[in-house]
């Protein structure tokens, strides 16, 4: 789906009632969810705002919907998971995807390059016990989802965003640009241009902070890829800085794997030997 | 609400667990009087890391590795450090140790205080959640926030972020933190100690059931201090053995109704880990503050009432801010950030222990450092099977409580654990079935 949703939807049924959260889980770390509990300082003023309807990390206390705003956090991993976010939708005004798990899959859609049926065999003795589908799939290929947060994990001051602008009816204000205007804004001196540090910054998408360059680290790609990419260059600084072509194919393959710009610059890094992969191995 | 003093059948069914971490649930069997079957269900979908680290590089298992688990990502990088490490013959400076125990202690205050708070203390208040518990516990509430934001304060300086840190690689760090960004935490730190000490007082106030259970406890163990980023495995049996044993004292079994697996300690079977093991091993070795403060809330050496591990845990915070403010005092600045640590064919260990308990990672690497083989074993699939037990003991001395009360009571014995399903599938769903 799009990052800059049409918020078409009518306003709440009752002017009234506090609008209702829902959190919904599927396969992940919970690290987004906990993201919403580590909001220390709004935490109880956005208690006061909204009416936390159905929140299973934080609550057993259970409200029906329907919900005005649901966060799902994860991605369906299992054809029971693939009916669940059918209901999940229909119970749901809005539905918004938090992390890089409900937005792209997750690192577990490294499955979706894999044999699964190994995968199974090699981590459980009686995988016969275990069900699971091929593919791990965001939630946007199952249901329409209105806006989509990036990252792994969220950014917190951008879920605060998220959630007022979903109570106020407005478009939330998060940007699809790259890491590299983040990370300028802060003032960072460039790791690539003054170190040789490899960086995903120039193809990832912001929301960090730039926290990595201000770690004397490249960017890692957590946030997946920027709204406009330029990988098939970034790939070849990447080489010339001396990193090995079976290298270049893992940065692009984890937390976003499966998101379209990542897995094919992944790919067309796969089977062009240059010895390196050949004695990698894939990922 | 059926009762079964008569022998009828009854099963308590939670099909969704709450405030726990990941999802699991729980059936409980009853029959004739007797407690038939107990199963902790792990329903969390599987994501197999183990699978997918093969092929992968050495310097990867880190980052990898935290997104197991949202909660604990720091116990998940200091166990694949110290396996990496390990494989590759290196042993990092003291410096990089203490900062990583520094990194681990915000986890531990952020982890802990968000069971003890948020997921656990309802229940022993009587609500379903904290933010309804806020409503007439507003100063409990916020002061737990607080404590939990001084965890994630420290996190995000060392770490550079509190869930999945950055800073973390493989040798030791990216960028050394300052002696002045870490003197500026100091205040935080000390308001944490403060209100840590009150958790211990609340959690001591609370009600507990009679419950005392004759546990084997694992934990690690060192010479000098509180363990947290290594050690030596010690058991309340006696038996001691080096990490590298790990793999041959304890082994894992699947079950049916799990994605986790079980984990049975050699000679013994079914076995704890978590803060009840840590403290009831390590009492000794507690810092002053978080020992004054344990001989005051009643604890003994020795603590075996499961539902007492909030006591146990809010000590532990207790110990984790002392520990942070002891490194922070004597920090000096001028220490490289990491070792090199260059890669070759060898198998390795790491254990560490995650709030939750033992975490043990082993990684086959190949000369060039591809990973060829991972197993992980994490807190929560070691203590599966004596939550099992718990359940079972403790039902069945409380068959006169009807059943939406005795399935309240089993969820809150469940939590005595603060089990973290993410974590453990190749790990939890509460079902009380009386069938």
């Amino acid at each position: 789906m799009t990052d800059h949703p049409t918020l078409t939807a009518p306003p709440a049924a009752s002017e009234q009632r506090k609008p209702r959260l829902a959190v919904w889980k599927f396969a992940s770390c919970d690290g987004c969810q906990l993201t919403l509990l580590n909001c220390e300082d709004e935490l109880l003023h956005l208690a006061g705002e909204i009416e936390v309807a159905y929140f299973l990390e934080a609550t057993r206390a259970v409200v029906e919907g329907p919900y005005d705003l649901s966060l799902v956090e994860g991605s369906v991993t299992t054809a029971e998971d693939a009916e669940r976010i059918q209901q999940v939708r229909a119970s749901s005004r809005r539905l918004v995807t938090i992390g890089a798990c409900a937005t792209a899959g997750g690192i577990q859609a490294l499955r979706n390059f894999a044999d699964v049926e190994e995968f199974r065999a090699a981590v459980y003795a009686q995988p016969e016990y275990v069900e699971t589908l091929s593919t791990s799939t965001p939630i946007a290929a199952h249901v329409p989802v209105d806006f989509e947060l990036r990252g792994c994990p969220i950014d917190k001051g951008q879920l605060v965003e998220v959630i007022t602008a979903f109570v106020q009816d407005r478009k939330p204000r998060v940007t699809g640009e790259s890491v590299c205007v983040e990370c300028k804004r802060r003032g960072n001196i460039c790791v690539t241009v003054a170190h040789g540090t490899p960086c995903l910054g120039p193809v990832t998408h912001t929301g960090c902070g730039a926290l990595c360059p201000s770690y004397d680290r490249g960017c890692y790609g957590c946030f997946g890829p920027a709204d406009t990419t330029n990988t098939v260059s970034l790939s070849g600084r990447l080489r010339e800085l001396g990193m090995p072509q079976r290298d270049v194919r893992r940065v692009y393959s984890t937390f976003n794997t499966a998101a379209p710009a990542f897995a094919k610059e992944s790919a067309r890094h796969s089977e062009e030997g240059d010895g390196d992969a050949a004695r990698g191995g894939t990922s | 609400m059926t009762h079964d003093g008569n022998g009828e059948a009854r099963e308590l069914v939670v099909n969704a667990l709450a405030r726990v971490e990941g999802e699991g649930a729980m059936t409980v069997v009853v029959r004739g009087g007797q407690v038939a079957d107990v199963q902790l269900r792990i329903y969390e979908p599987p994501r197999f890391f183990e699978a997918f680290l093969r092929g992968r590089g050495y310097t990867e298992p880190p980052d990898i590795t935290s997104r197991i688990c949202g909660i604990c990502p720091v116990a998940y990088e200091m166990s694949a450090c110290s396996a990496i490490e390990d494989a590759c013959g290196v042993t990092v400076p003291d410096e990089i140790r203490l900062m990583r125990r520094l990194l681990y202690c915000g986890e531990w205050i952020e982890s802990h205080t968000l069971h003890i708070y948020l997921l656990h203390a309802p229940d022993f208040l009587g609500y379903p959640g904290a933010i309804e518990m806020a409503k007439d516990h507003r100063d409990v509430v916020e002061r737990g926030l607080r404590l939990k934001k001084a965890g994630n304060s420290l996190m995000d300086l060392v770490g550079g972020r509190s869930v999945h840190p950055v800073n973390v690689r493989v040798g030791g760090f990216y960028r050394m933190p300052s002696r002045g960004e870490l003197a500026a935490l100091r205040p935080e730190l000390e308001r944490a100690l403060y209100d840590a000490l009150a958790t211990v007082t609340m959690a001591a106030a609370f009600d507990f059931p009679d419950f005392e259970q004759d546990y084997e406890y694992l934990s690690l163990r060192t010479d000098h201090d509180y363990p947290i980023e290594t050690g030596t495995f010690v058991t309340s049996s006696g038996r001691t053995f080096p990490v590298p044993a790990f793999g041959e004292e304890v082994t894992e079994h699947q079950v049916p109704h799990s994605h986790a697996l079980h984990a049975r300690l050699r000679d013994v079977g079914t076995y704890v880990v978590g803060p009840l093991a840590r403290y009831s091993l390590n009492h000794d070795r507690l810092p002053p503050a978080a020992r004054e403060a344990a001989d005051a809330a009643g604890l003994r050496t020795t603590c075996r009432n499961p539902f007492r591990s909030i006591v146990v845990r809010a000590v532990e915070v207790v110990v984790a801010c002392e520990e942070a403010l002891r490194i922070i005092d004597g920090w000096t600045d001028g220490h490289a950030p990491a070792v090199e640590v260059t890669p070759r064919a060898g198998v390795g260990h790491g254990a560490t222990e995650a709030p939750r308990g033992v975490l043990y990672h082993r990684y086959e690497l190949s000369s060039d450092g591809t990973v060829l083989d991972a197993q992980i074993v994490p807190p929560t699939s070691q203590n599966q099977a004596s939550i099992e037990n718990d359940l079972r003991g403790f039902v069945q001395a409380r068959l006169d409580l009807d059943t939406e009360e005795l399935t309240r009571q089993c969820e809150q014995a469940i939590r005595n654990y603060d089990p973290c399903i993410s974590c453990a599938t190749h790990f939890l769903d509460l079902t009380v079935e009386e069938a």
